[in-house]
């Protein structure tokens, strides 16, 4: 089933195009990497598909489960189950992990049709994902990001993503910034939410990522298309022969 | 209070010859008292009649439990006070205390030059009188409770209090300023001693009514190597000027914090004057904000570090969080520094709500406004998280919340 059908979305930013035509569709159980240069438009797909209204759609359209998504605030969008690990995610000076992360699980469980959980069950539950991603519960009552390193910052994405339990996982460069330790940590978290009824788009520019990843398709983007797409190979010769062809054979 | 008489006589003389600051005394720039000099205030009558059912028992409730003295407009209330205190502390009115602390009554808050605490000292009925002898720890916090009301007749009620903290002894003491209805003016002083080596812990929670006038100055005179902190917390009141002036001396230690939090059309004007008298002092100021509506708001901090005050480290933050357009904001630290072998730190900032940090919240599932909310309680959290006084901080995080909401409404 089609989680996501993205069909010639455009979008710029202060004026200037970024995406030009992207068309994807993601299945359930799918992973999907999407790799490309630098400033190739990868954070700008994740931020337009999270809201953020820095980003202004010009054309196109996005159909998450079949509903339009664009049409959504961000909030209702997570609450759907959309989940971004951002790239560069933000620090929160005075705001608690705990708090946040309770306050955001409790309105998406509430749209869910679920009960709040109390102090104690959201305790047990945090404390098992913690350990999936082998952080220190001491972390929890830290204020979110403030003044983490990169890689816990990345951590703490996986983590939420882990405690949130969305359907679609976009991971924006998760794995940069992080020791190869660190990595199989993130992976593992990832491997352990795909499941039949999940989807999942990992975006990276490094191969590495995708042997503990192994994704179903893998698309290369550059100058805001779609320029390439094919199975998991096609992140090993991207890997020897680098962007600079696939560039080349668009802007010609 | 026989013997301070002529102190009072003088006060009043001071009050005919200074008249109301108006905005070009540099003091009172941006604070406009020109509707106070313009009302004609009587005394204030010292019965709760202005109060409804139930409604006293409700703003009471931080304080049960404690010991507390509690002032209905400026008079002392025995009816509404709890003493449970160990002997040898005296917390009394000052009518009560006989004359016992003349000695250091309206002996600290300059009025030659202020015309509140000229004003104050020349016509103040009652206050609180605490001494807490040497050596003594007093664990529970002493509550000061001042209630005021207003109606159709505009009143003024000027509470006094004296606290006199012994050497080596340690003490807390809560001044609640609380309020209902409107057309009246509070002007308040309040003059703590500690002595060398106490530890001392003053908090200030002012509730007035959106309505009144609250005009308060707190002079502190601390002794060697004692630890001083004061956290000053302006939630209400229409026009609003603290002053605080403290005078350290060698090895002293101040903590002087601040939140406010106007919204509508509140004016609050937060002057501080810290006094490096002696050597090795150390000074931490922490002032922050939250302005809504067409609010005003005024920090002027003020560091004075004398000849000879060497080794003196103070450090100024002033910190506003603007939420509104139509919110303004006066900001100005003010240096005074004689001695050469010194730290001296200040830096003021005004900003809105981080729109990247609302994002990040929205995309975890949080609405828009409940994200703005935590990100806004999680400003002023840092003052609330650093009292200590329990039901303080539990009653202050709850207004400060339902404040919140208030104002997007
Ligand atoms: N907020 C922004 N303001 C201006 N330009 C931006 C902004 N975000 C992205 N861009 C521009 O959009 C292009 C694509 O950026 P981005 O989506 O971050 O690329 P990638 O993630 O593939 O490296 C770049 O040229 C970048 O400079
Ligand atoms: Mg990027």
């Amino acid at each position: 089933m089609a989680l996501l059908e993205i069909k010639n979305l455009h979008a710029s930013v202060a004026g200037k195009e970024i995406l030009s035509g992207i068309d994807l569709t993601v299945n359930t159980g799918e992973v999907h990497a999407i790799m490309g240069p630098n400033g190739s438009g990868k954070s700008t797909l994740a931020q337009v598909l999270a809201g953020r209204d820095l980003y202004q759609v010009t054309d196109g359209q996005v159909l998450y489960d079949g509903k339009d998504l664009l049409n959504m605030p961000p909030e209702e969008r997570a609450q759907e189950g959309i989940f971004i690990a951002f790239q560069y995610p933000v620090e929160i000076p005075g705001v608690s992990n705990m708090y946040f992360l309770k306050a955001a699980l409790n309105t998406i469980r509430k749209r869910r049709g679920l009960e709040e959980l109390d102090a104690m069950d959201f305790l047990t539950l945090v404390k098992e994902k913690l350990a999936l991603v082998e952080m220190d519960p001491a972390f929890l009552n830290r204020p979110v990001n403030a003044g983490f390193s990169g890689g816990e910052k990345k951590r703490n994405e996986i983590f939420q993503m882990a405690v949130l339990e969305p359907r679609l996982a976009i991971l924006d460069e998760t794995d940069s910034g992080l020791d190869i330790d660190a990595l199989k940590i993130v992976a593992n978290g990832v491997n352990q939410f795909r499941t039949r009824d999940r989807a999942m788009i990992v975006v990276t520019h490094y191969q590495r990522l995708l042997n503990y990843i192994v994704p179903d398709q893998v698309h290369v983007l550059a100058n805001g298309r779609i320029v390439k797409s094919g199975g998991k190979d096609l992140a090993l010769e991207l890997d020897q022969s680098g962007y600079a062809g696939l560039e080349e054979a668009v802007t010609a | 209070m026989t013997g301070i008489e002529p102190i009072r006589q003088d006060a009043a003389r001071r009050v005919a010859e200074l008249g109301f600051p108006t905005t070009r005394d540099e003091d009172w720039r941006f604070t406009n008292v020109s509707r106070i000099a313009r009302t004609h205030f009587s005394a204030a009558p010292s019965d709760l009649s202005a109060w409804g059912e139930g409604q006293l028992e409700q703003r009471l409730v931080p304080y049960e439990g404690s010991p507390r003295l509690v002032f209905i407009n400026g008079c002392y209330s025995p009816e509404l006070s709890s003493l449970k205190l160990a002997r040898g502390i005296r917390a009394t009115s000052l009518r009560e205390a006989n004359g016992a602390v003349e000695a250091h009554l309206a002996r600290y808050a300059v009025y030659q030059d202020r015309a509140f605490v000229a004003l104050n000292t020349a016509n103040f009925e009652d206050g609180a009188c605490i001494e807490i002898p040497k050596g003594t720890v007093v664990e529970e916090p002493i509550h000061l409770v001042f209630l005021a009301s207003g109606g159709d007749v505009p009143v003024i009620s000027h509470p006094r209090n004296l606290v006199v903290i012994g050497p080596h002894s340690q003490a807390t003491v809560v001044e609640s300023y609380i309020g209902h209805g409107a057309n009246y003016f509070t002007n308040a002083v309040t003059e703590i001693v500690a002595g060398d080596h106490s530890v001392v812990d003053h908090y200030k929670l002012q509730e007035e009514d959106e309505r009144s006038f609250h005009v308060a100055t707190l002079q502190v005179q601390l002794g060697r190597e004692t630890n001083f902190s004061t956290h000053s917390i302006s939630l209400g009141g229409g026009l609003v000027r603290n002053d605080i002036n403290a005078v350290l001396a060698e090895g002293t230690e101040a903590t002087v914090n601040g939140l406010y939090l106007p919204s509508g059309s509140q004016h609050v004007d937060n002057h501080t004057v810290i006094d490096h008298a002696r050597p090795h002092g150390a000074s931490h100021e922490l002032y922050k904000g939250i302005l809504s509506g067409a609010s005003a708001a005024v920090f002027n901090g003020k560091i004075v570090v004398r000849p000879g005050a060497q080794k003196t480290d103070a450090k100024q933050t002033n910190k506003n969080l603007v939420l509104s357009e139509n919110a303004t904001i006066n900001t100005k630290p003010e240096l005074q520094i004689h001695a050469d072998d010194v730290r001296c730190t200040h830096g003021a900032t005004i900003g809105q709500l981080d729109e990247e940090a609302i994002f990040y919240l929205q995309s975890r599932g949080i609405g828009k406004e409940q994200a703005r909310d935590l990100l806004t309680y999680a400003f002023a959290r840092d003052i609330i998280d650093r009292i200590k006084v329990e039901p303080l901080r539990a009653r202050l995080g709850k207004i400060v919340l339902e404040r919140l909401h208030a104002n997007r409404n």
